[in-house]
């Protein structure tokens, strides 16, 4: 068998999903939140390098490129607030973060 | 042949590399300064932003694109920057004092609005996927920051992880479908996917992205059923950061949304106004109706503004020139509207401690006639009602739905401002009719006098010489129609 595109993509999408689920089923803490949301961006990575290289074209890779960046960036913000989160509350349970609600 | 590369074909980009040296130079000064950084600051952003905004208008409007085809500056760019720079202007001034009163004073906060303007400037202007992505993440990035900024302060830090979760999984969706779209046109570039989707055939794959993108920029615009983390952004930040997420991020949003939806996928238009349809009447309906139960002005506030992106959105899915005419003029009244809003709800305040709820606005017409007047024309202009500046932007709105034969939308969409009507009228009732509380606190900033006096007199003037905003929004999109 030979690996093509579809492959490629097939994996991609399901890892995405998971990510979507892990943010939306996960009862337990905000890191695995965070997580979920890395493996939603580097499915999406997959899907840019797989196009990039099936079509010779490089600016899908240099779009992945940036994602990783941003993502660093993003999970940096993301660990911050948590750590304020944390002090203000003693907790990091997903269930917690509801004192506003309607 | 690689494009030969010459400094004065950066100029139309002007105005943002200005405030990127701007926002640098302002991180150095806050550094090095120790008491009284943030109001200094605050002022050098006005500052900055006023100056932007005069380089935007000294820049040629009609220019080519920029930094090959990566940025484009045209008259719709430059119309959302206006907007955009205005409302930034508005929002700082707004912050001043609040950020004293409230001890918040810290020198970040005008750096970071700096930064989220200068995303909000890239977005408008992105002319590929990936100057788009970059441009978002940096407005992003920014107010997730801003909207956790009281750091002790539980609710502040409760909307900031909300509105990071809720954000990146955006982001996330957003990704995905542009990778789609790379993958099913081959190209990143907005011109070179309008190309490629010249026939007006799109593929499922391509569909599939194209809902995707519109999936995360719906929860930037927070339209139905995207908008959960609204409220709850909208209540826990300090409200000096919701008056700025009421007063710009939506434009940037909505320009970035009607700039993909008619330059790159224009040519499917079918494909993507069934979406925008069914968003633009949900956002309507749960504006409407959840916003009848609120009690805290500023959750009351977020469903107005839920509410408010379904009637831009309105005009979005009709989809012709003089609906998104009609969506640039109908965000630029409700900016306005909104500045005038939050300058009021800023001013809650009873012995040094804001207050947040419908009630403590109680007999406010006894106690300080002028600001319940003013509250209650801007609340009546947000409901819609003639002769104030409101009722326009949603008159236009429903011609140019009416025009694309959008009659449903159009029918459900009065029908649900009639029926968000009732809190806006219920915020006037409890001034004029109900028993007074104590006074309000009348040591007002000028700025935020001043930004609530602008605000009023545009809502009440805008009757008298509409046609200059009215031409202008036009030919801002026309200009979307134009290549």
């Amino acid at each position: 068998m030979t690996i093509g595109l579809t492959h490629y993509l097939a994996v991609a999408a399901i890892l995405f999903t998971l990510g979507v689920f892990g943010i939306f089923l996960n009862r337990k803490n905000v890191i695995v939140i965070l997580m979920s949301i890395e493996l939603m961006l580097l499915a999406v990575n997959i899907n840019f390098v797989a196009f990039s290289s099936f079509m010779h074209d490089l600016a899908g890779q240099v779009f992945s490129m940036f994602i990783l960046t941003v993502a660093a960036a993003e999970a940096a913000i993301g660990l911050a607030i948590l750590v304020v989160f944390f002090r203000n509350r003693g907790t990091i349970a997903v269930e917690d973060i509801s004192t506003m609600k309607g | 042949m690689m494009p030969v590369f010459s400094w004065a074909s950066l100029s139309p980009a002007l105005p943002e590399l200005f405030l990127v040296m701007l926002g640098m130079v302002m991180v150095l000064a806050g550094l090095s300064q120790s008491e009284g950084a943030a109001r200094s600051l605050c002022r050098v952003a006005i500052g900055g932003f006023a100056l932007a905004l005069m380089m935007l208008l000294g820049v040629n409007w009609d220019s080519a694109p920029v930094m090959n085809g990566m940025f484009v500056m045209d008259h719709f760019a430059g119309f959302m920057k206006l907007l955009i720079l205005l409302g930034l202007m508005a929002a700082v001034a707004l912050s001043v004092r609040y950020l004293e009163q409230e001890e918040i004073d810290r020198f970040e906060y005008p750096i970071l609005i700096v930064f989220a303007g200068l995303g909000m400037m890239l977005m408008v202007s992105a002319h590929n996927l990936l100057a788009m992505y970059v441009g978002l993440e940096l407005q992003s990035l920014s107010l997730y920051v801003l909207a956790a900024f009281r750091r002790n302060h539980s609710k502040s830090s409760e909307a900031g992880m909300k509105y990071f979760v809720l954000g990146a999984l955006a982001s996330g969706m957003l990704l995905f479908g542009a990778s789609l779209v790379y993958g099913y046109t081959g190209a990143l570039g907005f011109d070179a996917i309008s190309h490629a989707l010249a026939g007006g055939k799109a593929g499922a794959g391509l569909v599939i992205g194209l809902v995707f993108l519109l999936v995360g920029l719906a929860f930037k615009v927070s339209a139905v059923p995207f908008h959960m983390w609204t409220p709850d952004v909208y209540e826990g930040a300090p409200t000096s950061v919701t008056a700025l997420f009421a007063i710009v991020p939506k434009i940037a949003a909505m320009g970035l949304l009607m700039r993909l939806l008619t330059e790159p996928f224009g040519s499917i238009m079918p494909e993507w106004q069934q979406v925008v349809w069914v968003l633009s009447l949900a956002s309507m309906a749960v504006g409407a109706f959840a916003g009848l139960v609120q009690n805290n002005i500023k959750r009351l506030l977020a469903y107005s503004s839920i509410g408010n992106m379904g009637y831009a959105l309105v005009g979005v899915a009709a989809g012709t020139a003089s609906g998104m005419g009609a969506v640039i003029l109908y965000l630029a009244i409700y900016m306005i509207m909104a500045a005038g809003t939050f300058g009021i709800v800023l001013s809650m305040r009873r012995g040094g401690r804001a207050y947040e709820d419908i009630e403590d606005l109680s007999g406010l017409s006894r106690t300080n006639p002028l600001m319940a007047w003013t509250l209650a024309f801007l609340m009546f202009s947000m409901s819609g009602i003639p002769p104030l500046a409101g009722f326009f932007g949603k008159l236009f709105i429903f011609q140019a739905a009416i025009a694309s034969q959008f009659y449903v939308l159009a029918v459900l969409g009065v029908l649900c401002s009639v029926v968000a009507a009732y809190y806006y009228l219920r915020v006037i009732k409890v001034m004029f009719f109900d028993d007074p509380l104590d006074a309000l606190d009348s040591d007002l900033g000028f700025s935020l006098r001043a930004v609530v006096f602008l605000s009023i007199a545009f809502v009440l003037f805008f009757i008298f010489s509409p046609d200059t905003l009215v031409e202008t929004s036009r030919n801002a999109a026309a200009a979307l129609f134009a290549g």
